[in-house]
């Protein structure tokens, strides 16, 4: 006798039966699939997007300027001490405000113009060389060479995003004549005739009401704006630089869709960023004080570093509070406590609390620690309290998974030998469940290092310039500036922010990068 | 003491220990009930142990066999609603007595379990860990005799004396188990509880646990609980056949298998029921 290997169906009914169990796998195997591509999907978008805008915030643009360090400006008769030269905001900034005003002296002809030209660097911009000084007294009297950041609206600009424009080769300009008042005539054959068809493209974008969009002339550190514009000549108003320059050039020309009244930035100061430009004034370099300076009003300034600070000292008292009392806790609940109604009433109280919304543990937080047992408001500790009465029943719930993922073959092992319950616990069930404990807890720090809202109400959202030195300091933390710089209406803080997330991912990434390699190395068979 | 040798590791005396006096049982149970909640798993058993041999515990599975052998070292105090009742005596001193410490008891009362249980530490470890709990070595070299002697004693040494420190689940099934029963002898104990301790070995590993309970015997009051009736047959001295949580009958292993005196002991190791 030989057995037959069947395969195929016996009879109709089944074999329709086994076509449609089939067809039910397939279609769980596609919705499957759809699942993971969708998730997928929305990750991509998430980083491209979020990436991209911290990419451009990760450099900015520093503008280079050499000073004389005049002693009777930065450290006066009576004021030369270490303390008062790095205090010196205004003696430093009259510094740099002197020097743009010798590169670009017409601005001295109005107070609007001398106000469009000191914006270019912001008055605290020159706190860190005010502290180089005072740190090196030998430097007063010196001629050095120094960068500030440049205004974040320039930045943008220079970045290609603050101003919509489109840049037009303009034809050789072959003679330039003064006029009588002030302005130039350019000629030369067909040298605007680019630019005419250009414009007439631009006004398309533009609203009915805006007029003639501005037409900027730029040759070497020359620029001049553009009127009557027609193919072989134009009227030229210079804005900096001499109108020789533009002789027997090929000048390039910028048609600035947006109207001047909807930039934060005038053509003047397009000129005058366009100049330094040329000069090589201006480097666009690692915006390392992203890390390094703390939160400020004005984005060319503001840093995460305060908030980083912020964040670890709030976790270290998170995890100081949470850790030991999750981990104790749920030692004593899987190993040591008899399982009777009360215990059963403790457990599902910790599984509930840990389903509590975040907010619940703020409020709670503001009237225990704040009102009640008044410790400061907007203070790491008060943070790092709150986040360890939300992170606590995480570490016990993933501790306890941990424990009882211990076979109870080690158990008895170490209990036949004659160990006592305590010994068996804590020399071979808590070090074999250790792995699983830790990532527990660090899963539960990252959540909690990600935690918003419980901060704000405890005042975590207030603005912080200065970093932390304790944990009971006015503070802010990573999400909650996040949040803040998010609510800020200027264009810069945009790219700001999402540099700011990411570093936050990148903090959120080491943290289960922790996990995976404690996984990896102390995982074990048994 | 063998001083021609003079190793710290032939101070056999120091693990050697009192004897029961001669003839006299090692362990006296009387009336042992054990209850798992309501449910009655043991109806009044009242057995001995002799010293230096082997005693078997047969009978179908579910009978109350691991439960019995658990009453001798305590460890159904760690399971939760079981309650042990009757008097266990061991040198004349009841271990059920509230004044009586488990843990000290399970250091005189060694157990194996049915599958292999090393610590997951290395071989050395798993044997020093008793003897380090219990305060049994002064220094290094003296624990380094105890763990050498209990591996030699297991039959273990020669294949594992050059990889102390390898971890002792790296071992096959059946050196994982002598490492068990190496662990057990470590803290000096008078009695050795064996539960099933071949029923996850091949053949060959377990015909040499076999012949290391037959070298035991000659020190230590074992007492090995299986469902082979050929294991019972070739390593015990003793047999008591269990059956629904009554001891059946109990006599010399000979006389169970040649010449049962009970109708379900002859029924069981004919094969007529189990
Ligand atoms: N932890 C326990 N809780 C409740 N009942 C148990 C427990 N362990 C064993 N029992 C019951 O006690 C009886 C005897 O079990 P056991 O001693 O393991 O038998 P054997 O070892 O002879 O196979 C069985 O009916 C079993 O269901
Ligand atoms: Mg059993």
């Amino acid at each position: 006798m030989t057995d037959t290997v069947r395969t195929s169906a016996p009879s109709a009914a089944a074999a329709k039966h086994l076509k449609r169990r089939r067809a039910a796998d397939g279609r769980f195997r596609y919705y499957g699939l759809t699942a993971i591509f969708v998730a997928l999907g929305a990750l991509a978008v998430l980083v491209l997007t979020i990436g991209t805008q911290a990419f451009s915030a990760a450099t900015y643009n520093v503008v280079k300027y050499e000073v004389t360090l005049d002693p009777a400006v930065i450290a006066p008769e009576g004021a030369n001490r270490p303390a008062d030269i790095s205090r010196n905001v205004e003696g430093f900034y009259s510094l740099v405000r002197d020097e743009l005003l010798t590169t670009f002296p017409e601005a001295e002809a109005d107070r609007v113009s001398r106000r469009e030209l000191s914006d270019f660097v912001t008055r605290l911009a020159v706190l860190p060389t005010a502290r180089l000084v005072a740190n090196n007294p030998e430097l007063v009297g010196n001629t050095i060479t120094l960068t500030a950041p440049l205004n974040d609206d320039l930045d943008l600009y220079l970045k290609g995003q603050g101003v919509k424009e489109r840049k037009i080769k303009a034809g050789t300009v072959s003679s330039v004549q003064g006029e009588e008042d002030g302005t130039f005539r350019l000629a030369g054959a067909e040298a605007f005739e680019a630019v005419v068809t250009g414009l007439a493209v631009a006004s398309v974008d533009r609203a009915e009401d805006a007029g003639q969009p501005d037409v900027l002339l730029t040759a070497g550190v020359s620029t001049g704006r553009l009127t009557d514009i027609d193919a072989g000549s134009a009227r030229m108003e210079l804005l900096t630089g001499r109108a020789q320059d533009f002789a027997q050039a090929r000048p390039t020309a910028r048609i600035i869709v947006s109207a001047e009244s909807e930039r934060t930035i005038s053509d003047r100061q397009i000129a005058w960023v366009l100049a330094l430009k040329e000069m090589g004034r201006v480097d666009r370099v690692p915006r390392w004080t992203l890390l390094t300076n703390s939160d400020s009003t004005y984005p060319e300034l503001a840093g995460g570093l305060a908030a980083i600070v912020g964040s670890l000292l709030t976790m270290l008292i998170t995890a100081l509070v949470a850790m030991p009392i999750g981990i104790l806790a749920a030692v004593y609940l899987e190993e040591f406590a008899p399982r009777n109604r009360l215990t059963e009433f403790i457990e599902v109280n910790i599984n509930n609390l840990a389903a509590v919304p975040s907010i619940v543990f703020g409020l709670l937080g503001a009237a225990l620690y704040i009102n009640f047992l008044g410790m400061p408001r907007s203070a790491p500790l008060v943070g790092g309290l709150v986040l360890a009465l939300m992170t606590f029943p995480v570490v016990i719930i993933a501790s306890r998974a941990a424990l009882k993922a211990v076979p109870p073959s080690v158990r008895s092992g170490a209990l036949a030998v004659g160990a006592s319950q305590m010994q068996t616990v804590f020399h071979h069930v808590v070090p074999l469940a250790a792995p699983g404990i830790l990532t527990g807890a660090i899963l539960g720090m990252a959540r909690a290092l990600g935690e918003t809202a419980p901060l704000l109400l405890i005042g975590m959202v207030a603005f912080v310039g200065d970093v932390p030195r304790s944990p009971t300091d006015e503070s802010t933390v990573m999400p909650v500036l996040i949040f803040s710089w998010s609510n800020n209406a200027e264009r810069a803080w945009e790219p700001l922010t999402s540099a700011m997330i990411v570093i936050l991912l990148a903090f959120l990434l080491v943290m289960n990068g922790l996990v995976v390699f404690l996984r990896r190395k102390y995982e074990r068979r048994w | 003491m063998d001083t021609t040798q003079g190793t710290p590791a032939m101070m056999d005396d120091t693990l050697t220990l009192p004897r029961a006096a001669d003839g006299a049982p090692r362990i006296d149970c009387r009336n042992i009930k054990v209850f798992y909640g309501e449910a009655q798993a043991i109806h009044d058993v009242s057995m001995t142990f002799p010293d230096r041999a082997v005693t078997a515990l047969i009978g179908p599975s579910g009978c109350g066999k691991s439960t019995f052998l658990r009453c001798l070292n305590r460890m159904n105090d760690t399971i939760e609603n079981c309650r042990v009742e009757g008097e266990i005596l061991m040198d004349g001193e009841n271990i059920n007595d509230e004044d009586v410490d488990p843990v000290l008891l399970r250091s005189r009362v060694g157990m194996v379990f049915q599958k292999p249980n090393p610590f997951p530490k290395s071989i050395y470890d798993n044997i020093a860990y008793g003897p380090r709990i219990h305060g049994l070595a002064n220094g290094r070299e003296d624990l380094d005799a105890i763990v050498e002697k209990s591996l030699r004693r297991a039959g273990l040494w020669e294949e594992v004396k050059d990889r102390l420190t390898a971890p002792g689940t790296s071992l096959s099934g059946g050196q994982q188990q002598r490492l068990c029963i190496a662990r057990a002898i470590a803290v000096q104990p008078e009695v050795i509880l064996m539960d099933e301790p071949c029923s996850a070995l091949d053949p060959i590993a377990t015909a040499r646990i076999e012949e290391l309970i037959d070298e035991l015997r000659n020190r230590y009051c074992i007492v090995i609980v299986t469902h082979s009736m050929q294991q019972a047959a070739r390593v015990s001295q003793r047999t008591a056949f269990f059956h629904l949580g009554n001891l059946v009958e109990m006599g010399d292993t000979n006389q169970i298998f040649t010449n049962p005196r009970e109708k379900r002991t002859e029924d069981y190791i004919t094969g007529r029921f189990g």
